[in-house]
């Protein structure tokens, strides 16, 4: 039954490949996202029981980065199919340099993506860690291609880089998990149950060794700085659906093998050496993430470090433990969400001025009003204003820190956030009111629509979604937030 | 048996130096599969006759995918890309060696607390797998070809394995061979990528590839 969840996109996936026609193929792209999310929807009304020592079980903390990742994916899907109508066949101008290139065969393209749909999944319900790592490592593998999809040599050169920095960050993930057999003296399994139930008797020289392992690990493919390296790069030139599942579910699922760690090591009543290392990273992914908005011309590598920003508030959120251990699992589900909404954004933005530098973009709100006021509301929803959910789960994390008498944090917290509000706002509010500058005729198709409907919806719906969590937080949702944050290890 | 786990930990941190000095990469390949046989074999001199089929099987699977797949997978990709050789790397050869006795005095440092919270018989192989896993690094960031950092990766994750090569008798087979494959197909997106780059730039120095940066 649970297995379902990963069965459908995969074999779906597997299928694609072989597959001529294109109508079918994008059928069947919706199909698989269609077929997950009522697979994980039957799963999370009804769950069944983790059994101890099982393979995969899903819990809380796996089922809020499991939904999440349905969610976003039905929204790329829907705006895949449309995307593919448009891109198929077509010789693409290079927006910069002027020279034309191919895209990759479609068919890779949507196998690739189911299969990346299947890996993220596998990576949610593992309760093996070792089983976690090779899900993880998988999604590497599979996500490559995806970045490499527009065949000209910047997006090459992304691609090496997040295979290469990836990969040699996975190792290191994979050498904490041999680290935790040897905490175990061998006679522990890797498996989630077993560890929690032995933590108090794992050595715990060998089991810190092994949670800075899995930080620095995991870390690399979440984007934690300074291992963040590969994140702008991948996003930036990645087409801007891959963007949006990179930025809004991988992000979420290598912090998940983090978390795993995390709360081994607070059974094992190490939470204070996990905890403080979560922190220290936050806050120092903040801040370079901050450093790396000011100035920033490129606006989908501004929407890159914002998600590094990001993820180093849900590092210090979970670090920080109590209130803000919820607080940072609500911001991971609304994060996502208007990522995903900001990047379908930016893809349309760069589709129809055919630049990514955001002079070249000027007053979008005139010839892109939908597209325009949906990048408005993303940039107000990312920054933490209200009524967005990332103006609650914020304010959550806030609370926390001052809850738990952690000045020093919070006021680094705040300054982060407000040096990023501003610089975003320089980058973002020129793009949608400046001066009227019609789009370049070469690169705007005409025989399509400039804000087709396989755009708006999903869009759209990503950003309902955010507003309904900062209007009305159901206490049902909050009983589960809490449970997930229980699950990750809060103090 | 535990001084032919030393034997082979040796083996293991002599080809280490022979991939740090040479610059063919065929030579380099050569030596991937002596280093694929060491490790095939410390799992077994770990453990106590007669040996359990999960291990034997175990065995045969690294020395297959370690040993023919992946070299010839390297080898393919040589040819695909038109590479014979390591040319100027970014830390010469010389300074490389001598960078590796250093690497190699730190993972003994780093592996003597370690050493007295584990069983006996693991006394070289800690220093052993993190020398490989340092070496492998070492190689990753002062060599330009992008296939010579792929032969760094797996230096690297060779280093690893030796790590859970003591593990091998208790952890699950599944999880093992799980890791082989992902190695596995890793090299295999490698070395497609490393095709790409090749027909794409006419060249595969990574150091060229600078274009992304702020």
């Amino acid at each position: 039954m649970l297995l379902s969840i990963v069965a459908i996109p995969a074999v779906l996936g597997a299928a694609a490949f072989f597959i001529s026609s294109r109508r079918l193929r994008r059928a069947m792209l919706l199909l698989g996202s269609g077929g997950h999310v009522a697979a994980v929807a039957v799963n999370a009304v009804r769950p069944a029981a983790v059994e101890p020592g099982a393979w995969v079980g899903l819990d809380a903390t796996g089922l809020l980065f499991l939904a999440v990742t349905s969610i976003l994916f039905a929204a790329v899907a829907v705006y895949t199919a449309g995307y593919l109508g448009r891109e198929s066949g077509r010789i693409v101008n290079d927006a910069e340099e002027g020279f034309a290139f191919y895209n990759w065969p479609e068919a890779k393209f949507i196998g690739c993506l189911l299969l990346f749909l299947a890996t993220m999944s596998l990576v949610c319900i593992s309760r093996d860690l070792g089983l976690l790592w090779v899900a993880v490592e998988a999604t590497t593998l599979v996500s490559a291609p995806l970045i490499g999809f527009h065949r000209h040599h910047r997006s090459l050169e992304a691609t090496w880089k997040y295979l290469m920095i990836c990969s040699v960050g996975i190792a290191m993930a994979l050498l904490g998990n041999f680290f935790l057999a040897y905490a175990g003296h061998g006679q522990v399994h890797l498996n989630l149950d077993d560890l929690l139930s032995k933590a108090a008797g794992l050595d715990p020289l060998w089991l810190k060794a092994a949670f800075l392992m899995l930080l620095v690990g995991y870390g690399t493919k979440m984007g934690l700085a300074p291992m963040h390296t590969w994140l702008p790069d991948a996003h930036s030139e990645a087409p801007s659906m891959v963007s949006t599942l990179l930025s809004g579910t991988l992000l979420n699922c290598a912090f998940l093998g983090i978390l795993r760690g995390n709360s081994v090591l607070n059974a094992a009543g190490l939470g204070t050496f996990s905890g403080e290392l979560l922190v220290f990273f936050g806050l120092l992914s903040m801040s370079i993430a901050a450093v790396f908005i000011v100035g920033q011309v490129d606006y989908k590598r501004m929407l890159a470090y914002s998600s590094i920003e990001h993820m180093g508030i849900l590092s210090l959120g979970v670090g920080l433990g109590g209130l803000s251990g919820v607080g940072a699992m609500l911001h991971a589900a609304c994060h996502s969400l208007t990522k995903g909404m900001l990047f379908l954004c930016a893809g349309q933005l760069l589709h129809v001025y055919g630049a990514k530098t955001a002079a070249d973009v000027r007053h979008a709100l005139h010839s892109l009003p939908i597209t325009a006021f949906l990048w408005m509301a993303g940039f107000l929803a990312i920054t933490g204003s209200p009524p967005f959910g990332l103006f609650i789960s914020e304010l959550t994390i806030l609370k926390g820190a001052l809850e738990s008498g952690r000045w020093a944090v919070a006021a680094g917290y705040l300054a982060a956030l407000g040096i990023i509000f501003i610089a975003m706002a320089r980058v973002v509010l020129p793009m949608v009111f400046g001066s009227t500058r019609e789009p370049a005729a070469t690169t705007g198709d005409a025989s399509y629509a400039r804000e087709p409907r396989w755009f708006v919806i999903p869009a759209a719906s990503l950003g309902i979604g955010v507003v309904f969590l900062g209007l009305y937080m159901p206490p049902a949702i909050w009983d589960f937030l809490s449970r997930a944050a229980q699950l990750a290890g809060g103090r | 048996m535990a001084i032919w786990t030393d034997v082979f930990v040796l083996g293991l941190v002599l080809t280490n130096f022979r991939l740090l000095s040479s610059s063919r990469l065929a030579a380099m390949i050569e030596t991937m599969v002596l280093q694929a046989i060491a490790l095939t074999v410390i799992p077994l001199t770990l453990a106590d006759h007669p040996w359990p089929l999960r291990l034997m099987t175990l065995s045969l699977v690294t020395l297959t995918v370690k040993g023919v797949l992946l070299p010839w997978l390297l080898r393919r990709s040589m040819r695909a890309a038109d590479v014979q050789r390591e040319i100027e790397p970014f830390i010469g050869y010389t300074v490389s060696i001598l960078t590796g006795i250093a690497l190699l005095g730190l993972a003994f440092l780093i592996a003597q607390p370690l050493k007295a919270a584990t069983g006996p018989g693991l006394a070289s192989l800690l220093p052993g797998a993190l020398f490989s896993i340092l070496t492998g690094l070492l190689i990753i960031v002062s060599r330009r070809k992008a296939l010579t950092q792929v032969v760094g990766y797996l230096v690297m994750e060779n280093g690893i394995y030796a790590f859970g090569a003591a593990l091998a008798v208790k952890e699950p087979l599944l999880v093992e061979m799980g890791v082989l494959l992902d190695v596995f197909v890793a090299v295999f997106v490698m070395g497609i990528t490393i095709y790409q780059i090749n027909r794409e730039f006419d060249h595969i120095d990574t150091d060229r590839l600078s274009e992304l940066k702020d």
